[in-house]
């Protein structure tokens, strides 16, 4: 016992000096603690607890609510497929299961031996690029039968994953249209010289006249956002960038933070001039862990550039700089007072509020946290002014806005336009054909029907976090909400009631009707349970819950009619299928083994 | 001059930093709840307490009381919302109320007769929460947890242990307590800590206690919940 202790020590020594030995970094000390040992053992929480001073149920809690912390073990290679609607559009089971039968491993559990585990997971942000998985939390994308395979002879061999053929780990970044903020030529440290120039008053003053909002699908005013948090009182200001890229069918901000990195830090930049902070965090997705040697990189560039440190660029008394800090698979992680939390080593749980962060954010100080593309966009209003801004897109819709175009089209990718652009615009800019509806902003988004295509995306008509996921007319709508469900379900935090049993039971209704025991009774329920998530649940998780049902219900009503076999409620439990756990340990399958054929023998 | 804000018509005062439950039960209004506590600061999760403030629906525990706000609590509309969430408390967890040593002063069982719940409504989840007997004078019955963690706070914010906590998201949130073993002795929980008694369903029980007042004469056999939390602020007044 003595001698596994000491075992767990050797790795946690250098990690928990790393972090100061601070609880508040407890989500980054889980994550290389696993990195480390491969599952966070009953021992290293020990040591935990004694280093941090926490108690153990703080570990526990924390570790438990996140879908990339185990605390057992998973096996040596641990494998998760990308479950968003689009994987299975590419076929992302049929792949799974291939795995699973090669690698004599049933889904969700560990092999025999302990090598591996294959499972599903959220969305990973592959979507045009699927179907993906994750291995040991490194993306792999453009899976295919003999990838497949191959994967299952390396895992087999045991073969270290740095040692894997490199192209299976590469990510494209698949940019189709650019405009002002994918534009290149962007000179790391000009906009902070010009912002410079303004002064922090003068900057605030631009940001709020180019009307810019934020970028990650709620819309608030980004000048107002700094203004707050800059008038408010503290004894320490901090700036977030919410890269968390949750919602499935979104990518952008992958992809402008593999390329476009320099905007994004710069943007955070800015707003520490403005509001008055020193520190800035990147919370990124724990899906894209790949990025994060790439940005520390970057990061270390802009610190030897001065352009992060003490006195930025000869700026005396401006001090800023910038922390990655990594996510571990919670999509509620993306609602920025759940964000904060989990950047303060808790549990994801959205905050009541108000307060709201801008006066009460990270460790109870005024903090700004906006989405990777508002940060970006700063760069462009700091160089260029805010009138300049206000003048592209609509004029409820100042500047552009970067979509991650994904199904069923023929050129799924990054188009970044102004605002105003119609979905019929996109749909025939990706090559979509013969598409029968667009799910725009994901799941929490809105269903957008063919008599709707002109429609345009804006703060007017359509608000959108970036994603458009495209459904042709071979697509089953109904099992697109059924897939968003599950998410849902899935990703719900627990906190509050309506949310924790409502998406669950959402979940069983949505599955009771593909199971063929749907009723008109059932369509009543889903209503009355939507109506319920909308008005009584904590956060917007829970509100948008029932958008795709309601949506798809509204639009592709025959996709839930042909759902409806029985006049009369059924019940969901099904007497037969409950024997199959009997029939499948006792090895039989025989007619007497039924339930239906017992009253009408063969 | 004191400030007020309406409720179903009443005019409720309330002082600074109130939230719109502690004023409205001060002035003897009960508004169906069961995470709140008046002893501990706001939660928020269960969401019964949801009222509609200025026309917006909003957890009365959580929101501050405002000069002037309008807020609507017995209505059909909330009263039935409030009865859908007690539903689904009952078939989130096991909850056998005949069986139970707790029935008739369980606050669950006391709010689902104020709301007129006849059934439990939905499908049961029967979830697999096996007990915990470990402890020499307590018993954990993980079945009836409706997750409104008050035994974490009483823990954590008076008792100063964190014996319990919250483990796992979602459908699969669950009570854990303080121990390697995952066990109530192992911990360093008391009979005299404040998370012992402040349980509002049958989770954190005595042992050797069961029954010891007939069914029949318990709490809620002798008033409804609303009149329950009326006296019990009255007596805390004193």
């Amino acid at each position: 016992m003595e001698v596994l202790q000491d075992n767990h020590q050797s790795y946690l020594d250098p990690i928990l000096a790393r972090y100061g030995h601070q609880a508040v970094n407890l989500m980054q000390i889980l994550r290389e603690a696993q990195e480390s040992f491969g599952y966070i053992h009953p021992d290293a929480v020990d040591y935990l607890t004694v280093q941090l001073k926490v108690p153990r149920t703080k570990i526990e809690g924390v570790a438990s609510f996140y879908s990339f912390f185990y605390l057992e073990p998973r096996g040596k290679y641990r494998v998760l497929f990308s479950d968003n609607i689009t994987d299975r559009m590419l076929g992302n089971m049929t792949l799974m299961e291939r795995m699973c039968r090669n690698l004599w491993v049933e889904p969700g559990k560990v092999s025999e031996d302990g090598l591996v585990s294959v499972d599903t997971t959220s969305c990973t942000g592959m979507c045009d690029q699927g179907p993906a998985i994750l291995v040991n939390n490194i993306a792999i994308t453009k899976l295919t039968e003999q990838r497949v395979d191959t994967i299952c002879d390396l895992i087999r061999e045991q073969v270290p994953l740095a040692q894997w053929p490199a192209e299976y780990f590469r990510v494209e970044d698949n940019i189709r249209r650019k405009d002002m903020l994918l534009a290149d030529g962007f000179a790391p440290g000009v906009a902070l010289k010009a912002a410079f120039v303004r002064g922090a008053e003068g900057m605030l003053a631009e940001v709020k006249a180019s009307g810019l909002r934020g970028r990650g699908g709620a819309g608030f005013s980004t000048g107002l956002k700094w203004e707050f948090s800059r008038n408010a009182p503290g004894e320490a200001h901090y700036v977030v960038c919410n890269a968390d890229e949750g919602e499935p069918g979104t990518f952008k901000d992958r992809v402008l933070l593999n390329s476009y990195a320099d905007q994004v830090f710069e943007g955070m930049t800015l707003c520490g001039y403005v509001i008055g902070a020193k520190k800035g965090f990147v919370y990124l997705r724990g899906e894209y862990r790949y990025l994060l040697d790439h940005l520390n990189e970057i990061l270390a560039r802009r610190r030897q550039q001065n352009l992060l440190g003490a006195n930025i660029l000869g700026q005396a008394g401006f001090d800023f700089d910038i922390e990655i800090h990594l996510g571990a698979g919670a999509y509620i992680c993306g609602e920025e007072s759940a964000l904060i939390e989990s950047l303060e080593g808790k549990r994801g749980t959205p905050r009541n509020r108000p307060p709201f962060p801008v006066t009460n954010g990270y460790l109870n100080q005024p903090t700004v946290v906006n989405n990777v593309e508002t940060f970006a966009a700063t760069c462009h209003i700091a160089q260029h002014g805010g009138a300049w801004f206000a003048g592209i897109g609509t004029a409820k819709s100042a500047g552009t806005k970067v979509m991650s175009i994904s199904g069923d089209c023929a050129r799924p990718g990054i188009y970044e336009y102004p605002l105003g652009v119609s979905v019929r615009q996109m749909l025939e800019d990706c090559g979509a054909a013969n598409a029968q509806a667009v799910q725009v902003s994901g799941p929490s988004g809105v269903t957008v029907s063919p008599q709707e295509f002109d429609r345009i995306l804006g703060f007017e008509d359509i608000g959108t976090a970036g994603a458009f996921m495209v459904f042709d007319d071979s697509r089953d709508m109904f099992e697109v909400a059924r897939n968003f469900t599950h998410f849902f379900a899935h990703e719900s935090c627990g906190f509050c009631t309506p949310c924790r049993v409502g998406t669950a039971l959402l979940r069983h209704l949505m599955d009771k009707l593909h199971n063929g025991h749907g009723s008109p009774y059932d369509f009543e329920e889903i209503e009355k349970l939507n109506q319920l998530l909308l008005s009584m649940s904590h956060c917007g998780l829970g509100h948008t819950a029932c958008n795709p049902v309601l949506d798809t219900i509204a639009k592709f009503r025959p996709a839930y009619e042909s759902r409806m076999l029985h006049q009369d409620f059924t019940p969901a439990f099904d007497l037969d299928y409950a024997l199959q756990a009997a029939r499948q340990m006792t090895g039989r399958d025989d007619s007497a083994a039924h339930l239906h054929n017992v009253e009408e023998p063969t | 001059m004191r400030k007020t804000f309406t409720l179903d018509g009443k005019e409720v005062p309330f002082q600074d930093g109130q939230t719109i439950i502690q004023a409205a039960l001060d002035a003897g209004h009960y508004i169906p709840h069961l995470c709140h506590h008046p002893e501990f600061k706001p939660h928020g999760s269960c969401k019964l307490c949801t009222v509609k403030a200025n026309g917006r629906q909003i957890a009365s525990c959580t929101m501050p009381a405002a000069e002037g706000m309008m807020v609507e609590s017995e209505t059909d509309e909330l009263n039935a919302e409030r009865r859908a969430l007690t539903q689904m408390l009952f078939v989130e967890g096991n909850h056998f109320c005949p069986s139970c040593e707790k029935s008739g002063d369980c606050q669950l069982q006391a709010t689902a007769y104020h709301l007129n719940m006849m059934s439990p409504h939905y499908d049961h989840f029967f979830p697999n929460r096996p007990l915990d007997a470990s402890h020499p004078d307590f018993l954990l019955d993980f079945n009836r947890c409706i997750l409104c963690s008050l035994c974490v706070r009483a823990s954590r914010d008076v008792d100063g242990k964190s014996v319990f906590a919250l483990a796992g998201r979602g459908i699969k949130s669950h009570l854990i307590v303080n121990a390697k073993s995952g066990k109530l002795a192992d911990t360093n929980f008391s009979t005299t800590d404040k998370a012992a008694s402040v349980c509002p369903v049958g989770v954190i029980l005595p042992k050797r206690r069961g029954f010891a007042v007939p069914i029949g004469e318990r709490t809620f056999d002798k008033q409804s919940i609303a009149e329950y939390v009326d006296t019990r602020l009255a007596q805390e007044e004193k």
